[in-house]
């Protein structure tokens, strides 16, 4: 379906400069990469957490562990959807007690994937801290959920959508402001 | 990925697109049992009743895991706490259920067609955990995890069913879902335990157990049930053994690398040896495990599926 | 509606088909005081009777079940000798033999007797069939004579085939004596014990143990053999498969007085239709196969098969509600028989109309020894109108039977029944 764009509000040059500024935001904040771990919510938020993990690597030159979160199993709307959701593995191959976790996200926005996504987590262990980086923050909050890292804060209306584009998945950087399709999700 | 039917009452007619859902969607939720906290909250407040006319440990201990690992509120009914005894019919039974506000049903019945029934009498998701010698869709599933944890693919294997595929519903779901994938299947036993026409289903049939083994990459074999000896559909268990009995000599005389598989519980020295039942061609417990992982992909598809629609 | 005294009434309009030769003559009836006055034009000026208008209709001598279960004495909550008669009168049969597995069983001239009272005020005849064995349990003969005497048409352990072969030898030579038919239900018990379906494809798909073909033709070649010893005359209950139309083909070329029906269900439906576990489905000798149907089909072509009858099997709700193991076999069939019959004959060209209306009118009469109506002046009118080719929706909640076991549901169905004489009375749609 062909959406309507209205507004690119980040582009391929931007998103690698607010991603560079993101790493260093991280590293400063946690003195180091030492205990860090980056974790990112599928799809998106898990491109997000292993470019993050690269930049991080060329600034401490330490590479922090990286995992992928698939929430589908611990959303809240999940009964509600007559549509089946695909449940994809949660990979995380360490152990995240006592970590300084990044959990990244694409956009934030009404804060239900972060609840999740925190949920999901804790199920898996007890990290010292969790800290959560996002690339957009569109606003429209309906949880108490503020972020750590913003790449760009974006006011908008109800009636419009964040698409955020990567080269790994969408062969193209950029973050577009469009017109919400229908049955939006 | 939808699934094209809120119920799971059979293989029969379940697209392959439908099994590798589940397949796929098991695998993922595997990873859910190995950790600390074995346990995600998806079907929180979703009731499931696992409804069960007929005595069975393994499956029902299987799916009453499943819902646990999915947060379900699970109500057992088997026939020792029920009232079917008293002369309650099936529909009174489940329609009394269904008034107490429940979602999904998970029922093993000893009459072929009793899940089917219970969608004509209850909007919720049915899910057949056997009914008489008709089908076991999940057993099925979870043998064809296994394999295909194995094999990568399905296609093109060749799996061998060995026993009483007369009497055996695992037979009946492993045969339709393993062409459905593309696989070949053959059954063999005595022919007083082949059903007639079962090539109708895309089964090859021998009698001879070495030729099947000769022929196959992997050996489903079912239990054997000493009620069978006793309507005289065979003589006798030591002559079972002996024509159909996997042992491990059979199998070095093949000369390959075999997969063995059993649905349990096995009757040692009788359908399976114990040296080859616990060998490293194996996969019985690899079964076990993905029967759970199986049943929560089962649950997770279904639960998404408001029956009431369709 | 009700049925009414046939006291002056005039049946406008209507052709009578004469089932010999299958001749069609357009003319008035005139029917006084249940007999028929008058047949041709028949001035209507002057007459103060009623007039029924039955253009497009045709007239036949009232149609014969001679495989009805009545279910009275015993199981009234199924049927009544009294709904029964409805359901046959709405299905366009004057008459009907009903079968001896009531409690107490027809083994005893008494219940004959109760049967004959109780269907004393019905438009529709009864003719009860008696068991062969007291008590239907297949040891000592019953009481013939003194059954025969009292009303009983023939002899038949209904549900159960007399397994003892010196038994079935005794009651064919005993019951020769009076020229009663011995009917048998053809099946093997030990091959058929457990099974609920036909044995084949469709058994092991659905994992529902089966009853083979062999049941029954073993059966039916074992009376046969009696029929060959003894000279005696056997019928076969609602034949099934290939093998059995076979093995009648076969006697019958040798001269044997052995005879056999076939159900509507039989002709209509195979195994293949039980993918739904449809216990309406359920019905014993069961569904076969396709090839079994059209060995039926060619039987009836041929005059292998003597008679068409309906096996009206009616159960409870809460008896066919169950799962398909648990629930009991038959169906009902008095008012479909007809349509169904119209359909997959006539329709289908198998035979003529009259050639088919005869297999449920004088073929059965003639088996049973009793005699043929004849549409005649002065004869009584014992009629049957009806409209082959309109057509209508079988709505099962509107069944005259007490039991809704029918698999014809929202079926449309050929054979429109207009109404029947009989007895003094008319009864119409």
């Amino acid at each position: 379906m062909e959406v309507k764009v209205k507004a690119t509000i980040i582009d391929a040059h931007g998103l690698e400069r607010t991603l560079n500024r993101l790493a260093h935001e991280i590293v400063e904040r946690n003195a180091g990469a030492s205990n860090l771990a980056v974790i990112g919510i599928r799809t998106r938020g898990a491109t997000l957490a292993e470019r993050l993990v690269k930049k991080i690597e060329q600034i401490e030159n330490k590479k922090a562990p990286l995992g992928i979160l698939d929430i589908t199993l611990y959303r809240d709307d999940f009964r509600r959807r007559l549509k089946q959701p695909t449940v994809q593995a949660t990979e995380i191959p360490f152990n995240i007690d006592e970590m300084n976790v990044i959990l990244v996200d694409d956009v934030l926005y009404t804060g239900r994937t972060s609840r999740a996504a925190l949920d999901a987590l804790m199920d898996l262990g007890r990290p010292a801290s969790v800290q959560l980086a996002v690339l957009v923050d569109r606003g429209h909050r309906e949880l108490p959920i503020q972020p750590d890292y913003v790449g760009k804060s974006i006011p908008t209306s109800i009636g419009e959508e964040v698409q955020v584009r990567l080269r790994e998945n969408d062969n193209e950087d950029c973050v577009l402001l469009v017109e919400a399709p229908k049955e939006a999700e | 990925m939808a699934l094209s039917s809120s119920h799971l009452l059979g293989l029969e007619g379940v697209p392959a697109e439908d099994i590798t859902t589940i397949l796929d969607t098991a695998k993922n939720l595997k990873t859910i049992l190995d950790r600390p906290i074995p346990k995600v909250p998806t079907l929180r407040g979703i009731t499931v009743v696992n409804l069960f006319f007929e005595p069975s440990t393994r499956t029902r201990i299987s799916f009453e895991l499943a819902e646990k690992r999915l947060s379900a509120d699970t109500v057992n009914f088997s026939t020792s706490t029920s009232s079917v005894k008293k002369g309650e019919t099936l529909k009174d039974t489940i329609r009394n259920i269904e008034a107490m506000k429940i979602d999904m049903v998970v029922v093993r019945h000893s009459a072929a067609g009793v899940p089917y029934f219970l969608t004509q009498c209850t909007d919720a998701n049915i899910i057949n955990a056997g009914d008489g010698r008709h089908e076991h869709p999940t057993q099925a599933l979870l043998d064809m995890m296994s394999l295909r944890d194995k094999w990568g693919t399905l296609h093109g294997k060749r799996v061998a069913i060995i026993g009483d595929v007369r009497h055996s519903r695992v037979a009946g779901s492993n045969i339709r879902g393993l062409v459905t994938m593309g696989a070949e299947v053959m059954v063999c036993g005595p022919r007083t335990l082949i059903p007639p026409g079962i090539e109708e289903l895309g089964a090859k049939v021998s009698y001879n157990v070495d030729e099947a083994i000769e022929w196959a990459d992997a050996l489903n074999i079912l239990r054997i049930q000493l009620e069978r000896q006793e309507k005289g559909l065979f003589p006798s268990i030591r002559e079972y053994h002996a024509e159909y009995g996997i042992t491990r000599e059979r199998l070095e005389r093949a000369k390959k690398e075999l997969i063995i598989m059993h649905p349990g519980p096995i009757n040692r020295g009788v359908e399976l040896d114990s040296d080859v039942a616990d060998s490293d061609a194996s996969i019985i417990l690899d079964q076990v495990t993905n029967g759970v992982a199986v049943r929560m992909a089962v649950l997770v598809l279904l639960s998404g599926m408001d029956s009431s629609q369709e | 509606m009700l049925k009414e005294k046939a006291e002056k009434i005039l049946l406008s309009g209507g052709e009578i088909l004469d089932l010999q030769n299958g001749k069609r003559t357009k003319a008035d009836i005139l029917v006084h005081d249940g007999v028929i006055a008058k047949i041709g034009a028949v001035d209507r000026k002057g007459f103060d009777g009623i007039v029924h208008d039955i253009s497009g209709n045709i007239v036949v001598p009232g149609l014969f079940d001679m495989h009805v279960h009545l279910r009275e004495p015993g199981r009234e909550d199924k049927e009544t000798i009294a709904s029964g008669s409805a359901a046959a009168m709405a299905g366009g049969f004057t008459a009907v033999a009903c079968m001896p597995n009531t409690s107490p069983a027809i083994d005893k001239q008494e219940v004959v007797r109760f049967i004959k009272k109780k269907a004393e005020a019905e438009l529709v005849d009864v003719y009860p069939v008696a068991a062969i064995t007291k008590g239907r349990r297949g040891k000592e003969i019953t009481e013939m004579a003194e059954l025969v005497r009292s009303g009983a048409v023939a002899f038949y352990d209904d549900g159960s085939p007399v397994v003892d072969v010196s038994v079935m030898r005794n009651a064919l030579e005993y019951a020769s004596m009076f020229d009663a038919p011995i009917i048998d239900h053809c099946e093997e018990p030990d091959l058929a014990r457990g099974g609920h379906i036909n044995e084949g494809v469709m058994s092991t798909r659905l994992g529902i143990q089966g009853i083979p073909n062999a049941a029954e033709s073993i059966q039916i070649a074992r009376d046969i053999q009696l029929a060959r010893l003894t000279g005696s005359r056997v019928h076969i209950a609602h034949l099934s498969t290939k093998e059995g139309v076979d093995l009648v083909r076969r006697a019958k070329e040798e001269g044997l007085d052995v005879t056999c029906e076939v159900t509507p269900h039989h002709l209509l439906f195979t195994d293949a239709d039980l993918t739904t576990f449809d216990t309406n489905l359920k019905m014993n000798p069961p569904l076969r196969t396709a090839h079994d149907v059209a060995a039926l089909e060619q039987g009836v072509k041929d005059g292998v098969i003597d008679v068409f009858a309906s096996d009206h099997a009616p159960h409870t709700i809460e008896d066919k509600d169950v799962e398909f193991d648990a629930a009991p076999f038959g169906v009902i069939g008095l008012e479909t028989m007809l349509g169904v019959i119209l359909q997959q004959v006539v329709n289908r060209g198998v035979l003529p109309l009259h050639a088919d209306l005869a297999k449920m009118c004088v073929a059965p009469r003639t088996l049973l020894n009793l005699p043929v109506p004849e549409i005649k002046e002065g004869e009584a009118a014992n009629l049957t109108i009806v409209n082959p080719e309109a057509t209508y929706l079988y709505d099962v909640n509107q069944s005259k039977s007490k039991s809704r076991n029918a698999p014809y549901h929202g079926m449309e169905l050929p054979g429109k029944v207009y109404g029947v004489l009989n007895k003094g009375f008319i009864w119409t749609s």
